[in-house]
């Protein structure tokens, strides 16, 4: 076991490499900096020498491979440097947005459970009868929305609602106060992004959840437990369930992973200041550090939690973990 | 007795197309629907001139966001209501199914054939060469999509670029479908890959190589037939994710450029009237839902009926 854990720790390094390459040569291909944009924008009149002053201190006319360097160590020391935009430390103005999508990620990773297993569950039991239509038709429908449609229709929604019901028209708070602060206001302004993206995840998860059932239900353990007179309720949780949901387990964690960098859209409808939204800024503005710093970090949650998934397999699977 | 005498006495003659049709709609009823739609969509896109008598394109400014049944001067009525520029909203959905689709069955056709041909290449080859196409397969399915499309729209306005292709609207729509079929490419790959890696142990891979069959060969012909169910699937599923990452692109301004009808970018103008002018968003957005709901729906009966793991007993 402890092999396998070093060998796919060993594995990560070659993927967050190749990543960091991608994103160090992907930034410095594309036309312009970072200089141009702050001392000129765009069409306007800007002094040369002050552009190369300002490269110059930004390590910018250093050779390239010497700047892949300096970044690759800071890389491996977590330092991620500072943001050539702002100038403050790339880390620190990160953090508070990272709170924000890491609480959105987790809390619509929740809707998408709390709606997949059972969902998906019922979907199979029940295979090709109206309730598996229903649920199939609901999970299909989920994925078929755009989540920040979604997003739209739920603040229309609250609209109409909240001046049906006080006279007065209601929309999510638009300033971040973190949890444990003030949890009722958090709450308020967190749980529609949640329930958009959740539901949308969670029609993968309910799909995947009703194909992996529907093969377990036909392994041969299964008959078995069929013709020992096992009451199927206890065939599906306790038998079916917990095979099947090695699958789910994978879909869930990707998904989680894809969302740390991928509430882009979702963040715009709702106006929240995250991640997502940092990283379309940094691009627009070529903040070189930024932009890696936000790219490495999603890439390290993907890595990091393919590898959480890999060891859950183990642990829900003893063929896995014994082999 | 000839082998064909033989056969046919033991064999009952294979279904017609018709009736394989009707055993498929029977059995998997939600798929048909999905079907229906899909070609709803496409006759909607191949007959966009003769459904309606606007242009997509031109600007009426007498009649911004007018309502759902609005007349003009000429008696044309606005069905779903005008834009922002006064063009009849529902026009624009109907020629939008034109780009959706034009991107959706692009994307899908390239990314799932390029992936195709990668995972089972991958798979076939094995050892190192598997092992450094997992790893940077691993690098294009960690990198967030948003970075790469940003950096392929910024791209194709730089010089270097747009003196080859310049950058007109209707270029737009080409770099949006390299910024999507990139990271449909690993994704099919890695399916094809699991089953390839199946087949390759199966002794007729090994009569082959016997034979003296080049790689090539061996690879195009023998193995990647047998990998068609994952592949039509993944190709299926890839349309309606296309279509909604067009529309997202287009939603975040990366994606087609106005005035080209697109149905991400009119919600994109939307969002600024959603408040006074709830409809304007609600139809876009009905029509990208019905048409990835249609390919869904058809994909998922597609899946169904070639895994028989997952056929009814």
């Amino acid at each position: 076991m402890w092999q396998y854990v070093l060998k796919r720790l060993l594995l990560m390094i070659p993927t967050v490499l190749g990543a960091a390459f991608v994103i160090f040569f992907l930034l410095r291909a594309l036309p312009g900096d970072v200089c141009e944009l702050k001392l000129g924008g765009e069409g306007a009149y800007y002094d040369a020498e002050q552009i190369e002053i300002c490269r110059n201190n930004l390590g910018l006319n250093e050779p390239l491979l010497v700047q892949f360097g300096t970044f690759v160590a800071g890389l491996a020391t977590f330092d991620l440097g500072e943001s050539m935009w702002t100038g403050r430390p790339v880390a620190e103005e990160m953090a508070k947005r990272f709170e924000l999508s890491l609480q959105v990620a987790i809390m619509a990773t929740l809707v998408s459970i709390v709606i997949a297993i059972p969902l998906g569950t019922l979907s199979a039991v029940y295979q090709n009868t109206w309730i598996d239509y229903v649920v199939r038709t609901v999970s299909i429908a989920g994925i078929a929305v755009p989540s920040f449609w979604l997003g739209i229709l739920i603040i229309l929604a609250l609209l109409s609602v909240s001046e049906m019901l006080t006279g007065s028209r209601w929309s999510p708070p638009l300033d971040y106060v973190p949890l444990w602060q003030d949890p009722a206001y958090n709450l308020s302004m967190l749980i529609w992004p949640a329930l958009a993206t959740g539901y949308r995840y969670s029609a993968v998860a309910t799909r995947m959840t009703r194909s992996s059932l529907l093969e377990v239900l036909r392994e041969d353990y299964v008959r078995t437990a069929r013709a020992k007179g096992v009451v199927e309720k206890i065939i599906v949780n306790r038998h079916a369930l917990r095979n099947a949901m090695l699958p789910v387990v994978t879909v869930i964690g990707i998904e989680f992973a894809f969302l740390m960098g991928g509430l882009v859209v979702t963040e715009q409808v709702f106006n929240l200041n995250g991640l997502g939204r940092l990283l379309v800024d940094s691009v627009t503005f070529n903040d070189y550090t930024m932009t890696q710093g936000i790219v490495m970090t999603i890439v390290l949650v993907f890595v990091m939690t393919n590898f959480a998934i890999d060891l859950l397999y183990a642990w829900l699977d003893p063929r896995i973990r014994y082999s | 007795m000839s082998d064909s005498t033989l056969d046919d006495d033991i064999l009952p003659p294979p279904p017609s197309t018709l009736k394989r049709a009707l055993t498929f709609a029977k059995k998997q009823p939600l798929g048909t629907a999905g079907l229906m739609v899909v070609l709803a969509f496409i006759v909607m896109a191949v007959f966009a001139e003769q459904l309606t008598s606007f242009d997509p394109e031109a600007s009426d400014y007498m009649f911004m966001l007018q309502p759902e049944g609005t007349e003009n001067m000429d008696g044309q009525v606005f069905w779903l209501g005008t834009d922002d520029f006064g063009r009849d909203l529902f026009t624009r959905i109907v020629y939008g199914a034109q780009t959706a689709l034009f991107v959706g069955i692009v994307c899908a056709l390239i990314g799932s054939s390029i992936g195709l041909v990668l995972g089972v290449g991958s798979a076939y080859f094995g050892g190192w060469v598997d092992m450094l196409f997992q790893r940077v397969m691993d690098v294009f399915m960690a990198f967030p999509l948003i970075i790469l499309a940003m950096a392929i729209v910024i791209a194709s306005r730089s010089p270097a670029i747009t003196q080859f292709i310049p950058a007109t609207p209707d270029n737009s729509i080409y770099f949006v479908i390299i910024a999507i079929t990139i990271p449909f490419i690993p994704k099919c790959a890695r399916v094809v890959r699991s089953s390839a890696l199946t087949i390759r142990e199966i002794p007729y891979i090994d009569a082959a190589r016997a034979n003296g069959f080049s790689d090539a060969r061996i690879v195009m012909r023998h193995m990647v037939p047998n990998v068609m169910a994952p592949f039509l699937i993944m190709f299926t599923a890839f349309v309606g994710q296309a279509i909604l990452l067009e529309a997202s692109l287009s939603f975040l301004g990366l994606g087609v450029q106005e005035p080209t009808p697109a149905w991400g970018l009119m919600l994109k103008s939307s969002q600024e009237f959603i408040r006074s002018e709830p409809w304007y968003a609600i139809y876009p957005g009905l029509a990208i839902t019905l048409a990835v709901f249609g390919f869904n729906l058809f994909g998922d009966a597609v899946r169904d009926a070639l895994d028989p793991r997952l056929r009814s007993q």
